[in-house]
């Protein structure tokens, strides 16, 4: 008897434990000043990508470095990332120190460049669910995109984690709040619900709404329909 | 010279396509065949659907509802000249002519559709946010057409969001000649871009980067 209980009672010692992390995590806003810090950007197929592109393009370059991660199935997203950072470094004067001093001669301007670095990344993972798939294979396409998004996560160790909406994105973010889950690292999840919900959230929205610190509707029908969004009008 | 550009984005919406490409009437039944054979005085227009639909002997569904005129022809008739097509992943594809001081140019996607939003008069879209977006930034006239196939349409909810503000026209594929002949596109109003500097002041503020 003793056998069977033992096991029983630490599975649910460690799942009462693991709820309480998660509420923790989910619920602690503690704002640390910085100078800087790592962004990770779930980029979507078309509309999705553009729409969190032009929010990028408003930040400062105190983000740095980016990584993007788009599905292994999306061929536009990457050309137009491409295009976005090329147009940054061209805007951006630092770049062109960076450039000019390629080759660190002394600890002093290695770690320089390090505060102004502006190098970004492009990561691949499997998409979670194809437009109209059957709900049956995407909870398994999507256990599949988990099960590879957390060694990515492990490795890239973001400070922020911002998306809007594709499928893509929900892998990323529960990965990155298990990151937290686990105190390996507290990961900011900010959610950007797309301009074209003005009425209803989407799919990633209704599960992301629970999980993420900030969740930014596009809408006032939104922001009553969820309180505990926030609201700043349009913004893309 | 004006111009109208119609753009599906990434997508493929060949009922639009066929329909705008169109020389002739696309619902043509056999019953109104008849009815021009058998009433010469009819042979040279299209006769008005509620007289077809009054006369004994026709059978009901030999009987169209509604009888479109050619969108190119409704095109010229409004003074347009030139009509572009971006067809991106559509199987169909209108072959290109210039004739009658009329152009028809068709082409799946380009790296930016700036260039032919910049030169166009008049736009007609398919509902995707990026294509109505950047549109309307440019302050061209648009007409959206809602894509009846896509299930779970919430472009939908855009686009009745953005015709509520006073924005844009929407219609669908079989609504679109009706739209194009009443609408009046002095009444549309100019587009606020979005502010994406709200979004930047915010976030700078939550993750502490704000001194």
């Amino acid at each position: 008897m003793a056998c069977v209980l033992i096991p029983v009672v630490a599975a649910g010692a460690v799942a009462v434990v693991l709820v309480l992390r998660l509420w923790i995590v989910c619920r602690s806003q503690d704002v640390t000043p910085r100078e800087s810090l790592s962004l990770l950007v779930v980029a979507g197929s078309g509309g999705h990508t553009t729409e969190i592109l032009r929010l990028l393009g408003s930040l400062s370059s105190a983000y740095s470095p980016r990584h993007y991660v788009i599905a292994d199935t999306d061929k536009m997203s990457a050309d137009k990332i491409n295009s976005f950072e090329l147009d940054r470094a061209d805007r951006d004067p630092s770049t062109m120190f960076l450039q000019i001093y390629s080759a660190p001669v002394n600890k002093a301007v290695r770690e320089h460049s390090a505060v102004m670095d502006s190098r970004y990344y492009i990561h691949r993972i499997p998409r979670s669910r194809e437009v109209q798939q059957s709900w049956l294979s995407t909870v398994l396409t999507t256990l599949h995109s988990m099960w590879l998004s957390f060694p990515l996560i492990h490795q890239v160790k973001p400070d922020l984690v911002l998306c809007n909406g594709p499928g893509t994105c929900v892998p990323i973010c529960i990965a990155a709040l298990l990151l937290g889950i686990l105190g390996i690292k507290k990961v900011i999840i900010v959610y950007v619900e797309s301009i074209c919900r003005v009425e209803t959230l989407s799919l990633s929205g209704k599960i992301l709404i629970h999980l993420s610190d900030y969740f930014i509707v596009q809408w006032p029908t939104l922001k009553e329909k969820y309180p505990r969004s926030v609201y700043l009008g349009r913004i893309v | 010279m004006k111009r109208v550009f119609v753009t599906v984005g990434s997508t493929s919406f060949d009922e639009l396509i066929t329909r705008v490409s169109a020389e002739e009437s696309l619902h043509v039944s056999v019953g109104v065949e008849r009815l021009r054979r058998a009433l010469p005085r009819f042979a040279c227009r299209s006769p008005p659907p509620t007289l077809l639909l009054a006369l004994p002997g026709f059978p009901d569904r030999s009987v169209p509802k509604e009888i479109p005129a050619a969108l190119l022809q409704i095109f010229r008739s409004l003074g347009y000249s030139q009509l572009t097509l971006q067809i991106g992943r559509g199987a169909v594809v209108p072959e290109p002519f210039s004739a009658d001081s009329f152009t028809l140019d068709v082409y799946r996607y380009k790296d930016s559709l700036r260039e032919d939003l910049e030169r166009a008069d008049l736009v007609i879209s398919h509902a995707g946010a990026g294509s109505c977006l950047e549109t309307l930034e440019k302050g061209k006239p648009l007409v959206v057409v809602i894509n009846e196939k896509l299930m779970n349409n919430h472009q939908l909810e855009l686009a009745k969001q953005l015709h509520k503000e006073g924005h844009l026209f929407y219609c669908t594929c079989s609504t679109l000649p009706g739209l194009l002949q009443s609408m009046d596109l002095s009444t549309l109003k100019c587009y606020p871009p979005g502010q994406p500097e709200k979004f930047s002041a915010f976030l700078d503020k939550v993750v502490g980067l704000q001194k």
